[in-house]
């Protein structure tokens, strides 16, 4: 087997980013938010180390950092699959009949709501509205919207993407 | 001061000819793009090319007929814009051949004509006269699906900063003045009266103000706000603009939910061009008036629409509601006087003062001036966008716009208001809808999404699912809304369960009155109402779950019992050769059975059903 030698390549790459993010932010007034956006951006998720940076250069306390990345549903401590796959179950999506989506898509990739797949291929969430009412049931893979699905149609949606 | 008569002459010349040209324009909003609109733009772009064709491709936003997108407009130059619904790429060789090169609207596909100064076509339903869109009007949602959003020319050429223009050469206090005289209310569901929140703010004095705009929509079932940033970005910007002159600001936030991203897309494009015709910045028109916009993006929490919570979540805090007073008009965002309007307010104020108080206030109610926007979603057979004067009822949304039921099935409750809101049944389908006939049916306007209902939704089932949705998004600050929601939500499960008893009901009211009194802001004090609204209009159906342990819409998977019904089944097989756990049986041609022992209450046999013979209820 030989082992990948890009790695570290990455990880700089990944840095560099990060350091300029706080440069850019460093007097941005309520910057913490966007900054946890952003980071998470660069990683996919919210490494502690990361966090622990991000306390240090905005020099405020860890626990205020976790408190307010735990406080909002955007923001994943663990790693994420590459694909998003966010279900809806908002009024509209439920009346009509949304949860058969999620069961189909939870079947496909053998997954539970919340869960990544092994491959770090796809994460399957639920999401209280997207908004595209008039196309109910709906999901979102990743920013786009597919809508009027019925639970035939996942499978095909989900593989679609790489 | 500068005006903007040269460039405004020269993108209305530039706008003409874009009118002037033969065109086909694609609807790219949110549920445009959902229902495949880019692959439409992509398959009209090859067969003009392919033809060498000259023709003008374009895209716009929603027009609001969602349940007939992807939509694509054909207008030769000349001739009436025809407005086509359901257009698969399949279906655009034969769109264009007809359309453009042998000049004859396809007219099976055409849902309306907007003939402008045209003859209008014979066969296709005149917008106007339609009816989804007889009883609209069209103010705010004016350019929604008629002019590109991404383009400064378009807004500009169809009055676009006008209304920024005459606010710089009014006083201060007469733009709130005319603002007062409108009776324009907050579109985002409390209803304030808009002229006197900057009244306020325009009276606290500080050396740093705030206009800030709430886009955080985040009701299920409404996306009045995205339509419109999506459509109209430059409105939401000159709205905010207006409204910083007059308070006295120079900064301007838009909190828009991440869920969005083409409205913030759409939003950064806007400012980068206000910004460019120097309508955002320092000394804007040399009028000695500086505003800048910035975007911050939410991170996923509902409780953020709620006015303080937003202002923390802008200044990187926890996303958790402040005590009242003060209020943000004296102490907003970092402490200082905030005036924080939605999207449609800020949507209607361009309007208001290029046409003045009076033309808007001729519309509406005693108590509720103007317009609103509406979205239509859940068993109603046309969801879409609507724009419609107050007062209006809900019949005629329902019924005259909407279309009635999906397959003819019977209404039974319209949902107004979201999470916050209630469910209002059939015997008050004829209220004209304002502000305060809503609050009196214990429902509220709320932001306007609208949930249509059927004879098939279960109601508990309904307020289980809403209150599910308010404890997920409670904050946990304070205790009625944090602790009342889970008791609350316990008790309705076991409802659902079938395990309720009667003395829940009791405990439900008294817990539903106790969070309404006594949580500390909007989430937690209007949470109880879908529940206190189904248990008002609908205590049957809790009474049937209860006593009878039965669920008459059948929807409670625990309460549901599978059986056949006799006079229907044909005994076709279909059901038993489906079922994966053998429970159905019953001789060829002969009706079958179900064995409820074996029955796993799956639901594979329902759809394979032809005659519509097995019901759950």
């Amino acid at each position: 087997m030989s082992s990948c030698t890009c790695g570290g390549q990455v990880e700089a790459k990944k840095e560099a980013a990060l350091q300029k993010l706080f440069d850019r932010y460093r007097d941005y007034k309520g910057g913490l938010i966007p900054i946890l956006q952003e980071a998470q951006n660069i990683y996919g998720y919210l490494p502690k180390d990361v966090l622990r940076r991000i306390a240090k250069e905005l020099r405020i306390p860890l626990s205020k950092v976790y408190g307010v990345c735990t406080f909002y549903a955007q923001f994943h401590l663990k790693p994420r699959g590459r694909n998003i796959v966010r279900v809806c179950l908002g009024t509209a999506c439920h009346v009509r009949g949304g949860s058969k989506i999620l069961e189909a898509a939870k079947e496909h990739l053998g997954i539970d709501n919340g869960e990544t797949t092994e491959d770090l291929k796809y994460t399957l969430e639920t999401v209280a509205c997207i908004g595209a009412c008039g196309l109910s049931s709906c999901m979102m893979v990743n920013d786009d919207t597919h809508g009027r699905l019925v639970p035939e149609q996942v499978g095909k949606i989900l593989d679609s993407y790489e | 001061m500068k005006n903007l008569d040269q460039i405004r002459q020269k993108y209305v010349e530039q706008y003409r000819r874009k009118l002037g040209k033969d065109r086909i324009v694609v609807g790219l909003g949110t549920c445009g793009i959902a229902a495949g609109g880019n692959k439409v733009l992509q398959a009209i772009k090859e067969e003009v090319a392919s033809r060498g064709l000259d023709v003008e491709i374009d895209f716009t936003s929603c027009i609001g007929m969602c349940y007939c997108e992807p939509v694509v407009e054909i207008a030769l130059a000349g001739a009436p814009s025809v407005i086509y619904g359901n257009i698969i790429p399949d279906k655009v060789a034969k769109l264009i051949e007809s359309h453009i090169v042998n000049k004859t609207p396809v007219y099976e596909w055409a849902a309306i004509q907007i003939p402008g100064e045209a003859a209008p076509y014979e066969g296709i339903s005149v917008m106007e006269k339609f009816p989804y869109y007889e009883k609209q009007v069209r103010s705010v949602t004016s350019r929604l699906g008629r002019t590109n959003p991404e383009s400064i020319v378009d807004y500009i050429a169809t009055g676009g900063y006008e209304g920024i223009e005459k606010a710089l050469q009014t006083d201060k206090q007469a733009i709130i003045d005319e603002i007062k005289k409108s009776g324009l209310r907050g579109r985002g569901g409390g209803g304030f009266p808009t002229g006197t929140k900057w009244q306020f703010v325009y009276d606290a004095q500080d050396d740093k103000k705030y206009a800030v705009c709430n886009a955080d929509e985040g009701d299920p079932g409404a996306f009045m706000d995205r339509s419109v940033l999506e459509g109209d970005p430059h409105s939401v910007l000159e709205g905010m603009m207006i409204a910083g002159y007059a308070i006295g600001a120079d900064e301007g936030y838009i909190y828009c939910r991440a869920e969005y991203p083409l409205a913030i897309r759409r939003l950064n494009l806007a400012i980068a061009q206000a910004e460019e015709h120097g309508l955002l910045g320092d000394n804007i028109l040399d009028s000695g008036f500086s505003f800048r916009i910035k975007i911050k993006a939410g991170a996923g929490a509902f409780v953020c629409g709620e006015e303080t919570a937003l202002l923390n979540s802008i200044e990187g805090e926890r996303g958790m509601p402040r005590v009242r007073p003060p209020f943000p008009a004296n102490k907003g965002l970092w402490q200082k006087p905030t005036v924080l309007n939605n999207v449609e307010t800020y949507a209607n104020v361009p309007f208001i003062i290029r046409y003045g108080g009076d033309w808007y206030a001729k519309m509406g109610t005693e108590t509720s001036k103007g317009s609103k926007v509406f979205c239509l979603t859940g068993k109603v057979n046309n969801t879409g966008l609507m724009e419609v004067p107050m007062g209006i009822t809900l019949r005629d949304i329902i019924f005259s716009i909407g279309g009635g039921i999906q397959g003819g099935k019977e209404f039974k409750a319209v949902q107004s208001g979201g999470p916050s809101g209630g469910c209002i049944p059939a015997e008050h389908l004829d209220t004209p809808i304002d502000y305060d006939s809503l609050t009196a049916l214990g429902a509220i306007m709320g932001s306007g999404g609208l949930v249509v209902m059927d004879e098939t939704t279960c109601m508990v089932d309904v307020a289980k699912f809403f209150l599910n949705f308010t404890q997920n998004e409670s904050c946990g600050k304070c205790t009625p809304c944090r602790e009342g929601t889970k008791r609350m939500l316990e008790i309705l499960q076991r409802i659902c369960e079938g395990e309720g008893e009667l003395e829940d009901l009791d405990t439900l009211e008294r817990l539903c009155k106790v969070i309404k009194n006594s949580a500390l802001c909007g989430l937690g004090q209007t949470c109880p109402n879908p529940i206190a609204t189904t248990l008002k209009y609908f205590r049957s159906e809790y009474e049937a779950h209860i006593i009878d342990k039965r669920c008459p819409a059948g929807v409670c998977t625990a309460l549901k019992v599978y059986t056949i019904l006799e006079d229907k089944c044909t005994g076709c097989g279909a059901c038993a050769r489906n079922c994966p756990t053998g429970a159905i049986t019953g001789a060829k041609k002969e009706p079958h059975v179900i064995d409820t022992e074996k029955c796993i209450k799956c639901g594979t046999c329902i759809p394979k059903c032809k005659f519509d013979a097995i019901t759950t209820a």
